[in-house]
């Protein structure tokens, strides 16, 4: 019963989130400068004057602020995110086919740094002034200053040049004919540079928490408990200290999860992956609005929902949540 | 990891002049700390008095695509316009450490003054400042910037102020919790029983206390502004009259498979001065750490 209540707590919660998100969206259209309903059409998307008339009819642009800021949660909860002028369609057909790719990359890096990172950091704190140690420490201060453009573009001099075995642009191979399996395994295959891009910066950072919360909870008194019932050493990693070395780590995973989506910005703009960031960043140079409004609010979204997954893996891991 | 707790806590002033001596004292003994201090001075040095050093000038054309060592008068080679690199990057330098300092800056400011607030009043002013928080950590910092940058000119302040604004929300609650914890120590309630003003407890007795893990995190934050500085011009979101390293960078881009050293050598610098400003971040945080100075 507490679960379903905490789970209902949370959901009420992000939906307040969500719409602050869209009341934020409608500020930033009034405060940008020039008339908004220039900015919900798009500079470049060749807004006519009946376009303009309409979205202000729309919109209801002549009437005051709170009655605006109605007619527009309205229009997004009913799911009319507006219309793209440039690809004269509606915008939320164009993220939907775009937060695939973006789902696919930012969960993938997500799994390779939490696990790897936890992995590295919990062998490095067996030994912590062995040389592995300091490797995982240098390691961590590397992959952190590295600005993640930088690196995915060094990664593809690396593999396009030196050691070609991955491809190092978009999402698939247009010409590939076969089997669902193949295609599947092409797609896997341009995941890798991208999503190793993107999991260094964090996996970077989680090994380097890894191994000081673990260093933290061996030093336990439970664990020295354990140690003293002579249980094994594996056993005791396992059962006792990672569980709840994993907390910090988990903790600070959920709170990043709005940065990975930052980055996964700038490594699809490198990777030419077909994902929201790219169509971001092209969205801008087209000021097509509308579509970087709903980019900005479906990440949102994400970062939200993947807040509640985080806080019910502490839940499930937590020792201390579990007994009550 | 509460447990963590320093066991010094009940400092008066000669003692935290000596605690202060003490670290640093800690800080400089860490070679790391030292060779990051270094590094950063050097880049400092390049940035703000190497351009008096070249002959070239950033936007001064000669041949495009002239790779490094190739010729004598640009030593680190054209990028595709024919602009020198080496010029590019001593000017570009002094662009990207001051919207990373200048945005820390803001950050920090917007941090401490919402932390301070909330952590020293509690009740309803720390539930709406929370609140805002995080709905802060909600938007994906480098989308919500990049929102700001299109929407409003991209200008040099609306970079800065775009970084303050989304990356403020860390340090908030840092220094939320540093005022949770000292609000309640006695000096703090004497001064309340002497008749101190909110704002002379809040600035003058508290937040000095608070200052250790609050110049850490200042450190750390520079690093990450510089970061985002040069991911957004990367992205072609910076002041287009401006050379900054992350704008060669996004200028190089297209061209890199056939000149790797446009983008090479300017992501050189902004990783080494992230290094250097990370070394010393972590130096800083060991010197003022009262349990890791014991071990």
């Amino acid at each position: 019963m507490a679960w379903l209540q905490l789970i209902i707590k949370r959901l009420f919660y992000a939906l307040i989130l969500i719409l602050a998100v869209i009341v934020l969206n409608f500020l930033l259209i009034q405060l940008a400068p020039g008339d908004p309903a220039e900015v919900i059409a798009g500079e470049m998307g060749g807004a006519t004057e009946e376009v303009l008339a309409s979205i202000r009819e729309r919109y209801g642009l002549d009437k005051p602020v709170p009655v605006q800021l109605g007619l527009y949660l309205t229009s997004i909860l009913r799911g009319d995110l507006g219309d793209s002028y440039y690809y004269n369609a509606p915008v939320s057909k164009l993220i939907l086919r775009r937060l695939g790719p973006t789902l696919l990359l930012v969960v993938t890096a997500i799994i390779i740094a939490l696990f790897l990172g936890t992995f590295l950091g919990v062998i490095a704190s067996q030994r912590p002034s062995s040389f592995f140690s300091s490797f995982v420490t240098v390691f961590s201060l590397v992959g952190y200053a590295m600005p993640v453009f930088w690196t995915a573009m060094m990664f593809i001099l690396l593999f396009a040049w030196i050691w070609p075995i991955f491809p190092v642009s978009d999402m698939r191979n247009f010409l590939l004919e076969g089997p669902w399996w193949r295609h599947v395994l092409d797609v896997a295959h341009h995941l890798v540079l991208p999503a190793v891009t993107l999991a260094l910066i964090y996996l970077a950072q989680y090994s380097r928490l890894a191994r000081s919360s673990m260093l933290d909870v061996l030093s336990a008194d439970y664990v020295r408990t354990a140690r003293a019932k002579g249980l094994k050493e594996p056993v005791i990693i396992a059962k006792h200290a990672l569980r709840n070395a994993l907390l910090p780590i988990i903790t600070i995973a959920g709170l990043q999860f709005g940065g990975v989506i930052s980055g996964a910005v700038l490594v699809e703009t490198v990777f030419n992956w077909p994902g929201l960031g790219t169509l971001a960043l092209d969205s801008i140079l087209r000021r097509d609005y509308p579509i970087l409004m709903a980019i900005l609010l479906f990440s949102s979204i994400m970062v939200i929902v993947f807040n509640i997954l985080t806080d019910l893996c502490y839940q499930l891991i937590d020792p201390r949540l579990k007994t009550r | 990891m509460q447990a963590r707790k320093s066991p010094s806590k009940t400092q008066h002033k000669s003692q935290s002049k000596s605690h202060s001596q003490k670290a640093l004292r800690i800080f400089f003994r860490n070679k790391a700390a030292v060779l990051g201090m270094i590094l950063l001075l050097l880049v400092i040095l390049a940035s703000f008095v190497g351009r008096f050093f070249t002959r070239s000038i950033p936007l001064k054309s000669s041949a495009p695509f002239t790779p490094p060592g190739s010729h004598e008068k640009v030593m680190l080679g054209t990028d595709q316009v024919g602009r020198d690199i080496l010029a590019g990057i001593l000017y570009g330098g002094k662009t990207t450490l001051l919207v990373g300092i200048s945005a820390a800056t803001i950050t920090i400011i917007i941090g401490v003054v919402v932390g301070a607030l909330a952590g020293f009043y509690g009740g309803w002013v720390d539930e709406i400042l929370m609140r805002i928080t995080e709905f802060f950590q909600v938007l994906p910092t480098l989308l919500f910037a990049m929102v700001l940058v299109a929407l409003f000119s991209p200008s040099l302040w609306t970079v800065i102020f775009a970084i303050g604004a989304v990356s403020w929300t860390s340090t908030a609650r840092l220094a939320r919790a540093e005022f949770l914890k000292i609000k309640h120590m006695e000096y703090v309630t004497a001064g309340r029983a002497l008749g101190m003003q909110d704002s002379g407890l809040i600035w003058k007795a508290i937040l000095p206390n608070a200052l250790p893990p609050l110049i850490v995190s200042a450190t750390l934050i520079i690093g990450v502004a510089i970061l985002f500085e040069a991911g957004l011009s990367f992205l072609g979101l910076s002041d287009p009259n401006v050379i900054s390293w992350g704008a060669i960078l996004g200028g190089g881009r297209p061209y890199f498979l056939d000149a790797w050293w446009i983008v090479t050598l300017p992501g050189l610098m902004i990783f080494i001065t992230v290094l250097s400003i990370s070394l010393i971040g972590d130096g800083l945080n060991d010197a003022f750490n009262p349990k890791l100075r014991e071990s």
